[in-house]
């Protein structure tokens, strides 16, 4: 049990996948200007990320390493998220009109969101079981939904802020976003116990 | 070495198909609430997302007719036949096709005034049904059976050289 609350913290905080590891950028930039999007793209993600990455698992264990058919993994991952993303959009669409209005354009970009095909790869390489799995895709998502969060809402802080021209924009944003990695990578003295 | 191959096309196409006959099937047994028949007065629409009805684009508008905060009457593209699809539908009263805040009438097409037009292309980018027929920095013209009279178009043109007539 522990060692789950461990891969939540690690990756959450202390691997985090946008301010460390540097994956996921995309919906990073070009969906925190609004908190709200942001807040729905991050739940989007999640529950993506971890759906994907359980189904990712599974598919592995017990279809891609009986058959010796590892080296397919990366392409059969992607099949696994497509068809996750495109159930979120389903969902989205029939039990949250109101979200579909904020997010619907979004979603579809979920299936290149590299975090999402980051988790599951990472899954299998580190060999990590069912559950840790899970939690990691959770952990990752979470880690994502802060990050996401916060950032949006220092960028709706940064539009009344007195900007020099050169920086206004899109360079303003990854200034924020590397002094947040930055402080983020402070947690890393957590990983010794 | 085939059969490697083989059982590696399988497997994926396997995938595929599973994956796919999962949201097939999911698409059609989740309750749909209201979402399933905004979808059906969507599919009527012309979904030229042109505006004219004062909803951001087709499904807005869909939406907003399922919540009866809208007429259905508003859609100058779909014309009387979709009022009445609409009407048929939801079980309300057909009205005649609202007019534009244009004084275009329904049933007009747009017509490029040739003598003007620059070639700029911004008009044939506008339009949603691809009417507009014309290279850059070359004479457009509009295609009068394709135009819906949606008047996207109109507004765009740098010089002002659209303008709605009867279609004939």
């Amino acid at each position: 049990m522990t060692d789950l609350i461990l891969i939540l913290v690690a990756t959450v905080l202390v691997n985090n996948f946008l301010l460390v590891r540097f994956l996921g950028l995309c919906p990073f930039l070009g969906v925190s200007r609004n908190l709200e999007a942001a807040f729905g793209m991050s739940l989007a993600t999640a529950f993506v990320l971890t759906l994907s990455s359980a189904v990712s698992y599974l598919l592995h264990e017990y279809l891609l390493v009986p058959l010796e058919l590892e080296y397919l993994r990366t392409i059969s991952f992607i099949l696994v998220i497509a068809a996750s993303v495109q159930f979120t959009e389903i969902m989205v669409r029939r039990l949250s009109p109101l979200l579909n209005e904020v997010l619907g354009i979004y979603i579809p970009l979920i299936a290149t969101n590299c975090a999402v095909l980051g988790v599951a790869l990472l899954n299998v390489q580190e060999a990590k079981g069912f559950a840790q799995s899970v939690f990691f895709g959770f952990g990752a998502s979470a880690g994502f939904a802060l990050v996401l969060v916060m950032f949006a809402a220092v960028r709706e802080k940064l539009i009344s802020a007195d900007i020099p021209l050169p920086f206004r924009g899109t360079a303003i944003a990854l200034v924020t976003a590397g002094i947040m990695s930055l402080a983020f990578m402070g947690f890393s003295g957590m990983a010794r116990p | 070495m085939w059969i490697g191959i083989a059982i590696a096309v399988v497997t994926i196409t396997g995938i595929a198909l599973a994956a796919g006959l999962v949201l097939g099937f999911i698409s059609r047994r989740l309750p749909g609430n209201s979402g399933d028949l905004v979808e059906r007065v969507n599919e009527l629409l012309p979904q030229t997302q042109c505006a004219q009805c004062g909803y951001p684009g087709c499904r807005p508008y869909a939406t907003a007719i399922v919540d009866d905060s809208a007429p259905v009457n508003l859609c100058p593209p779909g014309g009387d036949e979709t009022v009445r699809r609409l009407a048929a539908l939801l079980g309300r009263e057909p009205l005649p096709v609202a007019t534009s805040a244009s004084p275009a009438s329904p049933g007009c097409v747009a017509v490029i005034d040739e003598s003007l037009c620059i070639g700029c292309s911004w008009c044939r980018d506008a339009c949603p049904v691809d009417a507009i027929t014309g290279a850059h920095h070359f004479m457009h013209t509009v295609i009068a059976s394709e135009c819906t009279g949606c008047e996207l178009c109109v507004a765009r043109c740098p010089v002002d050289c659209i303008a709605m007539a009867a279609a004939r």
